[in-house]
């Protein structure tokens, strides 16, 4: 589903990404673990072009991203994300934030978008919050709305930048059931993440970054119960 | 308009000067041509701020543009209107350019060169109020799939007006004051209509205080009405 080959990025002078290859098959759920600043949320804004790269390619669902000549918005609206600060249009309810890209992108009458935005939010279990804008959720129900907002354009890829980085704890654990529920559906997912616990029982594959390269990948099981590299072994020893 | 003859000065105390009658006279007599003048100043000021709200909008994209040639002629743009005086830029395009094209009116001249100014300014408050907006606005109705104007257009925009509602409620008042420059090519607007009144009547304190008390109501009224809008915006 999505084959990332050889991709380099740079920000001026700093390498960010030296070099990643890796792949996620179609219903898969990859975890990908590492210290900041080793460029896991940098490679995952590379699956969807907010960042341009180097020199690599990118391929979803076997169309390449990172061909200039690809229609990146027709692209996007099949890979749904999800921001570690939510992101949520501030001037909007909840029922128009995930209702806005399905009526201006795929044209779609508002009353079935806005019947299909309403089935997300009980979905995320939010049934009663559609009229709210967002400033009056908390930042749980915030990640839940941004996660039915992605979900709207019914994506075949999900991408999560640490989706929970950003929420109080007692709030971690109703957004990541959410998260669980769409991995048991089938959804194929990428999330960059620090809950070590979600890897270990969601994730299939888990990948360890550190310094833009992948040091590490291989089922939860053995990155975390028999770590080869030195590397992942002291940062799973710092982190569990 | 009254002619009054040539008021007493020399020899008169500072309560004679100011108690005159007759300066007082010359402000009640000619309350209408006052009127007449602000109605015309308020005119220039609405027909000059909607037009360059307009260009300024267009020219803080430019700005914004990706495409280097239509940033530079922004860039251009802004320096050229605010780093000129707006009294020059009505001479010269009253008297400079405008007549190589077509035969404008002092009135139309004045709009012109007002509007064209005022969009300098507005395309920078603009441009700051775009700019305000959080990064991760953009990034999240791209990675829904928007292109870039959808973005500005749904996304964007709606939120930066907000933003620029205070500043633009001001430019709406330094642009009615500064209106009074084109005065200089005699547009019958109130900073004309003193000159000419003075000029006839030698009765500076009365008439210039009448025209200041003119302006300031003008301009009173505007950010009176501007803290309306922002307490609506504020609580919606």
């Amino acid at each position: 589903m999505i084959e990332v080959k050889g991709i380099h990025k740079n920000f001026g002078r700093l390498e960010v990404l030296k070099g990643i290859d890796f792949h996620v098959s179609e219903r898969e759920v990859v975890c990908v673990i590492g210290p900041s600043g080793s460029g896991k949320s940098t490679l995952l804004r590379c699956i969807n072009q907010l960042e341009t790269v180097q020199s690599g390619r990118v391929f979803i669902d076997g169309v390449e991203v990172t061909n200039p000549k690809t229609d990146i918005n027709l692209l996007r609206q099949q890979v749904g994300m999800v921001f570690q600060l939510f992101n949520l249009f501030p001037h909007k309810t909840t029922l128009e934030n995930i209702t806005m890209a399905p009526v201006i992108l795929k044209g779609m009458p508002k009353e079935q978008a806005e019947e299909i935005a309403i089935g997300l939010l009980r979905k995320v279990g939010l049934p009663d919050k559609d009229h709210v804008y967002p400033a009056q959720l908390s930042g749980g129900q915030k990640q839940r709305v941004a996660i039915a907002r992605a979900l709207a354009m019914h994506p075949k890829v999900m991408l999560f930048d640490e989706p929970t980085s950003s929420l109080d704890p007692e709030m971690v654990g109703e957004v990541l059931a959410v998260m669980k529920d769409l991995a048991h559906e089938g959804m194929t997912m990428v999330v960059v993440t620090h809950e070590m616990g979600f890897a270990r029982e969601v994730g299939h594959r888990v990948i360890f970054m550190d310094e833009g390269v992948i040091m590490e990948e291989g089922t939860p099981c053995a990155i975390f119960d028999n770590p080869q590299n030195p590397r992942t072994q002291s940062f799973l020893s710092k982190v569990l | 308009m009254s002619i009054t003859p040539y008021p007493m000065m020399f020899g008169a105390t500072l309560w004679e000067k100011l108690n005159s009658i007759n300066g007082f006279n010359v402000v009640v007599s000619n309350w209408d041509y006052f009127l007449e003048g602000g109605l015309v100043t308020l005119e220039l000021t609405v027909l000059s701020i909607t037009a360059g709200m307009v260009l300024g909008l267009i020219i803080a994209l430019m700005k914004l543009s990706r495409w280097r040639l239509l940033s530079s002629v922004a860039v251009i743009y802004i320096d050229f209107f605010r780093g000129t005086p707006l009294l020059v830029q009505i001479m010269l395009f009253h008297f400079g350019i405008l007549p190589l094209f077509v035969d404008t009116g002092p009135f139309l001249s004045g709009v012109i060169a007002c509007s064209l100014n005022s969009a300098a300014y507005v395309a920078e408050i603009v441009r700051a109020g775009i700019q305000a907006v959080d990064r991760g606005q953009m990034e999240a109705a791209r990675s829904l799939g928007m292109n870039g104007s959808q973005a500005m257009r749904y996304v964007i925009l709606p939120q930066a007006y907000k933003i620029v509602v205070p500043p633009m409620i001001n430019e709406f008042v330094m642009l009615l004051k500064d209106t009074s420059l084109v005065s200089v090519i005699a547009v019958s607007e109130l900073a004309h209509r003193g000159k000419l009144l003075y000029s006839t009547t030698f009765e500076p304190t009365w008439v210039w205080g009448a025209v200041c008390v003119v302006y300031y109501i003008m301009t009173k009224t505007i950010s009176m009405m501007g803290d309306w809008v922002e307490r609506r915006l504020a609580t919606e």
